[in-house]
């Protein structure tokens, strides 16, 4: 469970986010949508673990953020997070197979342990072929799902998505948003989509506004 | 030209590659500079000198070391081709507890001003007229007096043949050049005292009006006896430019190679530099800047690094030249022009020809990556991400391996004007060629890597395997400055083994003694040979006598060597076994068969005592003292056959039981105090090795530069990529990489990149270190030595700059993993 009370981020003075407060359970899929500048990114980067709240509380499954250094954040992401971007970055120099079984690379896995769910997962996204491939040989819509396989392989917590298809056309954008709520559904993980788009947002179970005077439906 | 601060503005931003790739070029300038500058004006120097003991003088009548028969003056009288005639006598003197030497003229002061007179002498105010024809006056120029810190009225001291010759100082000779070590003394004088009676070295001649020089120098030549030679006034000076020219070509070739370190890392910044503006130049070309233009302004870049760099360059390499030749003298070291202090002179054309070399160096280093940017499509650039898919080519490993074997036929070039030019264009091929091979052999190097290991090390591997063509910008300078540095480090150390095994061969006595510090005008005569023989534990004496050889068409004199020489030659370092024939055997040095084309079991006819002799060429010896060539002979038979029986050195065998210091004390008091010196093989290579080691600081220094280089092409190229993945560090960073592991990806990066550099540069180090050892050093100072490769201190020196790059690699990446980097990985941070 994902849990944000009172969650206050302040940048030179300025307040960005303000008093943020939400409860996730397993399996729920929500879509936070909002203008430029009211704290979207902010908000996703105290949930990864990669910025400090000023005030406020934020636990992953009653593991307290406040309590955890650096090392242990980067730990909680490696173990609990996935993460999908606008900008796919998947490395070039790995294949797509390598890209996908990265996460549990970090696990300690390797060989057959990372390869096969890795290969499972891409199946799973269309690319089961595409494994030895290259990503430059890759169009737009098959590295993002290729972006969704790595964020979903180590069987994450919580799979965090930051406007997944803003570089997407609308056809390979709706695949694309299909696949995302799928998986993130089937693996019972914590989805949370970060975008402008009202399409987009349509596909979560839930919309979420940010606004400067907080969260709400 | 407003585009101007669009392109050239880029430079100023990105101020440290800028940095790096301008010290880059200024340091392969400033070297390159500084070496033409010192030589050009120890040259002309020289020249200067010389200009000014051969006066006005058409032609020249020059012989052996010891001299020609004086009545060939009285033959060229009769010439109707001569107008007037001056007979010298050339010796150089030591003079006691005065350091250098000093070059001492005896000449006939009747016939002197018509063809020389700017030798005339001039005696102080209270002298007669007649001074100049004493028998113990002695007249020096202002050089000689300042050196030798004395002046008119004084007394010199001069060592010969054990004893102590006292020279009044009667005057000074006001037309001398001022740096010059110049004495003038009457020619009978001379003659006397230096053993010379009935001698001659030089006929300085002047042309009837109306008389062609070079008509003249044919008649006469075929006029002179065997041994003699005709010269121009200007070939002592290209002898001695001919002599110094190989030394400094080479030293020139090893600047031209730091500039060429410079030139990659121009290419590491560009090549860098447009891939992170490719959506910059996509804008401009979709805004109307046409292909040619943008590729022009991109060279342009270059261009301006280049200038920038030559001019500071320029500027840079007349300061070395001027602290150069403080510390090391007008030859760095090499010991071509001693005696001689060069004033340093500014050479607008040269200092011209630098900048644009520097210019050439910044454009070439431009021209893939400009050509690169000019061929992308503005609309490929302008899709986000785009980068990733630069560098990643393998290169063209079939050109690379062609280029490496088209370096074999291009060594095996004869020499052009006696330059290896053939061996530097093979320097270039393998050096171009390993270049060329880098992406093939990183991507093969990642094949062999472990492929589980550590995260770090894995992602490490696969950027090399997967993208080889990064490796190439970011090694392809230290590849460079490596492959000098060990082809130097095998050349230096190869030649200095065999110089010390030689040393080791020619120094087999107990104890060693010459006269006078081994200069011309000291000699062991009869009575002194038979006192060194008597004295107390002395076992046996070897005694040498040297004197040189013209030979028709030869650059400059052979030096005679006649010492004690079994039949078989073993005393000798023979190189190959010796021939035996029915003539007086000879055996000459590697340089004869380069120089005269002489070869083992030849017979010839050779001058000696004044006449041609028949002798038997036996076999071929190492000599690293004499680069001119030189020929050794038997004692026994060079006396019968020219009848001199002086000696210059001895050397020495003990007898059993005799205390070597004694002995030394014993030989030492035969003569007057410093006439005679005596000393132990291990001082004499010890010596030499200092020598040798002086001769080459210049080319650590400049390795050193070229280093140096290398590695902030390294740190460049690591810091611009580090820049360029600030949003892949961010990607890692959120699938939960710490930033120690980036830290370690990074130095295993670095490591690696290096390290294939650093292979890569020594496998190419060792080809050209073979090629320096068998075609350079080979063609340009005719002597061959034996291979040795200094292991330990080529893998320590390679280990040692794969860390530095894996620090500087780490250090380049320390700000890309900042937190804000971190933060890149989103697009409307």
């Amino acid at each position: 469970m994902l849990e944000i009370d009172q969650l206050t981020r302040n940048f030179a003075g300025r307040s960005v986010l303000r008093q943020v407060s939400l409860t996730l359970d397993p399996g729920e899929y929500v879509a936070i949508v909002g203008e430029s500048g009211v704290g979207k990114s902010t908000l996703l980067n105290l949930i990864a673990g990669l910025d400090r709240a000023d005030s406020g509380r934020l636990a992953l499954d009653g593991c307290d953020y406040a309590t955890l250094d650096d090392d242990a954040l980067t730990r909680l992401r490696r173990e609990k997070l996935g993460f999908v971007f606008q900008a796919f970055h998947v490395l070039p120099h790995l294949t797509v197979l390598q890209n996908v079984a990265l996460p549990l690379w970090l696990l300690g896995k390797d060989g057959a342990q990372a390869d096969q769910p890795a290969q499972q997962l891409l199946q799973a996204v269309g690319l089961g072929d595409r494994a030895m491939s290259w990503p430059r040989e890759l169009s737009g819509g098959e590295l993002q799902r290729v972006a969704i396989a790595r964020s979903l392989v180590h069987r994450p917590r919580l799979v965090l998505a930051d406007e997944p298809t803003g570089n997407l056309d609308p056809a390979n954008a709706a695949k694309v948003l299909g696949l995302l709520g799928d998986r993130i559904r089937e693996a019972g993980a914590i989805g949370i989509l970060v975008t402008h788009s009202r399409e987009a947002a349509a596909t979560a179970d839930r919309i979420l506004h940010l606004t400067a005077d907080g969260l709400g439906a | 030209m407003k585009l101007a601060r669009v392109f050239l503005g880029s430079l100023a931003k990105r101020r440290i590659a800028t940095l790096f790739s301008v010290t880059a070029i200024v340091l392969g300038v400033a070297l390159g500079m500084a070496v033409q500058a010192v030589h050009e004006s120890a040259l002309a120097e020289f020249g200067r000198g010389l200009r000014s003991v051969v006066g006005e003088a058409d032609l020249l009548v020059v012989g052996p070391r010891g001299g020609f028969d004086e009545r060939v003056l009285a033959q060229l009288g009769e010439r109707p081709e001569i107008l007037d005639a001056s007979p010298i006598v050339e010796v150089e003197i030591a003079v006691s507890g005065k350091p250098g030497t000093l070059q001492l003229l005896g000449v006939d002061v009747f016939t002197l001003g018509a063809v020389t007179p700017v030798l005339f002498p001039r005696p102080t105010g209270g002298s007669d007229r007649f001074a100049a024809l004493a028998d113990d006056a002695i007249f020096l120029s202002a050089g000689a007096q300042t050196a030798l810190g004395v002046s008119s009225g004084g007394v010199l001291q001069v060592p010969v043949a054990g004893r102590i010759l006292k020279l009044r100082i009667a005057g000074d000779i006001p037309g001398s050049a001022d740096n010059r070590r110049l004495a003038v003394m009457d020619i009978a004088a001379v003659q006397n005292h230096f053993a010379r009676l009935g001698r001659l070295t030089r006929i300085d001649l002047r042309l009837r009006e109306g008389v062609a020089p070079g008509s003249a120098r044919t008649a006469l030549q075929a006029a002179l006896p065997a041994g003699l030679q005709i010269d121009a006034p200007d070939t002592a000076v290209e002898q001695a430019g001919n002599l110094s020219r190989a030394y400094r070509v080479n030293l020139t070739m090893l600047a031209a190679m730091a500039l060429l370190t410079g030139g990659f890392l121009v290419f590491s910044a560009q090549a860098l530099s447009v891939v992170r503006r490719r959506t910059e130049f996509a804008f401009l070309r979709a805004i109307g800047l046409s292909r040619r233009q943008l590729f022009a302004w991109l060279l342009g870049e270059g261009a301006a690094l280049g200038l920038a760099g030559g001019v500071l360059g320029v500027a840079l390499g007349y300061a070395l030249a001027w602290g150069a030749m403080q510390l090391l003298g007008g030859d760095l070291g090499a010991g071509y022009f001693s005696g001689v202090r060069p004033q340093l002179q500014f050479q607008p054309l040269m200092a011209a020809i630098y900048v644009c070399l520097g210019v050439v160096a910044g454009i070439a280093g431009a021209w893939l990556p400009a050509r690169e940017a000019a061929t992308v499509s503005p609309a490929q650039a302008l899709k986000a991400g785009d980068e990733a898919a630069l560098f990643e080519g393998r290169g063209h490993p079939l050109i690379g391996l062609l280029l490496l074997l088209a370096s074999i036929p291009v060594c095996t070039i004869a020499p052009i004007d006696g330059l290896p030019l053939g061996g530097y264009a093979g320097v270039a091929l393998i050096l171009t060629g390993g270049v060329v091979l880098l992406p093939a052999i990183a991507a093969t190097l990642a094949r062999w890597l472990p492929a589980r290991s550590a995260v770090p090390a894995r992602l490490a591997v696969a950027r090399l395997g997967a993208a080889p063509g990064n490796a190439v910008i970011a090694a392809a300078g230290i590849l460079t400055s490596v492959a000098l540095a060990a082809a130097m480090a095998i050349m230096v150390a190869s030649f200095r083994e065999s110089v010390d095994q030689w040393l080791g061969q020619v120094l087999p006595a107990d104890i060693y003694l010459r006269a006078g510090r081994g200069t011309s005008g000291s000699f062991l005569d009869l009575a002194l040979q038979e006192k060194i023989r008597a004295v107390p534990g002395v076992g046996s004496v070897s005694f040498t006598r040297y004197d040189s050889l013209r030979l028709a068409g030869g650059p400059t004199p052979v030096t005679v060597i006649a010492r004690k020489i079994s039949p078989d030659g073993h005393e000798l370092p023979l190189v190959g076994d010796s021939q035996s024939g029915s003539k007086p055997a000879i055996w000459i040095s590697e340089a004869m068969p380069d120089l005269y084309g002489w070869k083992p079991g030849q017979q010839l006819e050779i001058a000696l005592g004044g006449r041609a002799v028949p002798v038997h060429i036996a076999g071929v010896v190492r000599d690293y003292s004499r680069q001119t060539g030189s020929i050794f002979i038997n004692l026994d038979d060079y006396q019968a056959l020219t009848g001199d029986r002086l000696a210059n050195d001895a050397a020495i065998m003990l007898a059993p039981g005799a205390a070597a210091v004694a002995v030394s004390n014993a030989l030492t008091a035969l003569s007057a105090d410093g006439t005679l010196e005596v000393a132990f093989p291990g001082q004499i290579r010890a010596i030499s090795l200092k020598i040798f080691d002086r001769t080459f600081a210049v080319t650590y220094l400049l390795e050193a530069v070229a280093i140096a280089i290398g590695l902030a092409g390294v740190a460049a190229s690591f810091a611009a990529l580090a820049v360029a993945r600030r949003r892949e560090f961010g990607m890692l960073r959120h699938l939960g990489l710490t930033r120690r592991q980036i830290g370690w990806m990074l130095a295993q990066e670095g490591a690696l990149a290096a390290g294939v550099g650093v292979l890569t540069g020594l496998l190419a180090g060792g080809g050209i270190g073979y090629v320096l050892i068998e075609v350079v050093n080979r063609q340009s100072f005719h002597w061959s030595m034996d291979i040795h490769i200094p292991w330990l201190s080529l893998a320590v020196f390679g280990a040692c700059l794969i860390g530095l790059a894996a620090l500087s690699a780490v250090a380049a990446g320390r700000q890309a993993m900042q937190q804000d980097a971190v933060l890149a990985v989103r697009e409307d941070w």
